[in-house]
């Protein structure tokens, strides 16, 4: 039962949270030199980045949040030592259609396949649907990240489209799939 | 080899700030313009504005993923439309904005010759493995235009936009090279 009580930002195992500049760079750092994470996370080429420019990030991250007001940016934290574990994020938001695009991951090896990403989404979800009140949400995952399509299909997004050979990666095309949930369909689920 | 820039109705030439804020600034206030082609709300910019936009656009360092065009009529050289092309180097891919802001020019072959070029620009200049685009559910003649380019439909997002209080979907198409490559009738170096 979810009502008015139930934190936004609390879930089971894991939190949401700001971003630590002292502590995060460090640790995602090494998440940037992991290209098979990278790959599942990012279409844009893996690069391992140094913790100073990832911290410009944040900021550039952070004046993205407070200026263009279409974006909403989550640290996902692990509530038994608060550690960093994994990014969520709330993007492009076209506030007069009431539509956006979700983006997550789980950064480092030893955290995944924990049910870590599928609490973050879930809480994502709630944030989109029950605070932003958004109609729809889209997520954009190559064919190559079974994980991740199980992890939607899980929570009943259908794949919407499949633009063809879009991507190019270890000599091959492979198509990029969107996946899309209407907020009606997700009250459906929650009453359930 | 094909002329790029020129068709049988319009040719293609550079785009130029102060040019393209004069169209905009007309064309901006055709709202149902705006709503074919863009998903956010239709609103009004001072030309001057619009020129500063323009300029950093177009004039401050042609960006290596960016291409676009004033399209002019052939009969009397009238700027009637743009288009452009954004290229995403890594996957070779672009996708394709495309718009007639003359509404006397609607309807009669001028987008679909415009597109006819965009494409053989993007896989013939560009060299892409494919060309994007997205459209609106209640632009049905923009459909038949692409269709008829040659735009396969790979999917629709349910419900993601918002008209007159009515809900309506985006629709997704693309084009690969090899399907673009097989349209093509004659000997492409001529």
């Amino acid at each position: 039962m979810i009502d008015i009580q139930t934190q936004l930002f609390e879930g089971r195992d894991i939190r949401f949270g700001p971003i630590d500049y002292e502590k995060d760079p460090e640790i995602e750092t090494k998440w940037t030199h992991d290209s098979a994470f990278m790959r599942m996370y990012e279409i844009n080429p893996a690069r391992p980045l140094s913790a100073a420019i990832i911290k410009k990030q944040y900021e550039k991250l952070e004046k993205q949040v407070e200026e263009d007001k279409n974006l909403y940016h989550f640290m996902i934290r692990a509530k038994e030592d608060d550690r960093l574990i994994g990014r969520a994020a709330i993007q492009w938001i076209e506030w007069t259609n009431g539509n956006a695009w979700l983006h997550l991951g789980i950064g480092s090896a030893q955290d995944q396949r924990k049910g870590f990403g599928s609490q973050a989404l879930g809480m994502l979800m709630r944030f989109a649907f029950a605070e932003l009140n958004l109609f729809r949400l889209s997520a954009r995952i190559p064919e190559y990240n079974q994980a991740a399509i199980a992890l939607f299909s899980k929570f009943g997004f259908a794949e919407e489209v499949r633009r063809r050979q879009a991507l190019d990666r270890d000599g091959r095309r492979w198509d990029l799939i969107v996946f899309g949930l209407l907020n009606s369909e997700w009250q459906n689920q929650t009453r359930a | 080899m094909r002329d790029l820039f020129r068709g049988e109705l319009v040719r293609l030439t550079s785009e130029e700030p102060g040019l393209r804020a004069q169209a905009e600034a007309r064309w901006q206030r055709d709202t149902e313009f705006h709503r074919l082609a863009d998903s956010d709300p239709a609103q009004i910019i001072s030309e001057k504005k619009l020129k500063e936009w323009f300029e950093k656009q177009i004039e401050n360092g042609f960006k290596p993923d960016r291409y676009s065009f004033a399209v002019r009529t052939l009969a009397d050289d009238r700027h009637i439309a743009f288009f452009a092309l954004w290229l995403d180097l890594i996957h070779n891919e672009a996708w394709v904005g495309i718009g007639i802001g003359e509404r006397e020019f609607w309807g009669k072959g001028y987008g679909t010759e415009m597109m006819k070029l965009c494409l053989q620009y993007a896989f013939t200049e560009l060299n892409v493995h494919r060309v994007s685009l997205g459209l609106h559910e209640y632009n049905p003649r923009a459909l038949r235009s692409y269709q008829k380019a040659g735009f396969r439909m790979e999917g629709r997002t349910r419900q993601d936009l918002m008209r007159e209080g009515k809900r309506y979907d985006s629709l997704w198409m693309g084009i690969l090279r090899e399907e673009w490559m097989q349209m093509q009738t004659g000997d492409l170096h001529e």
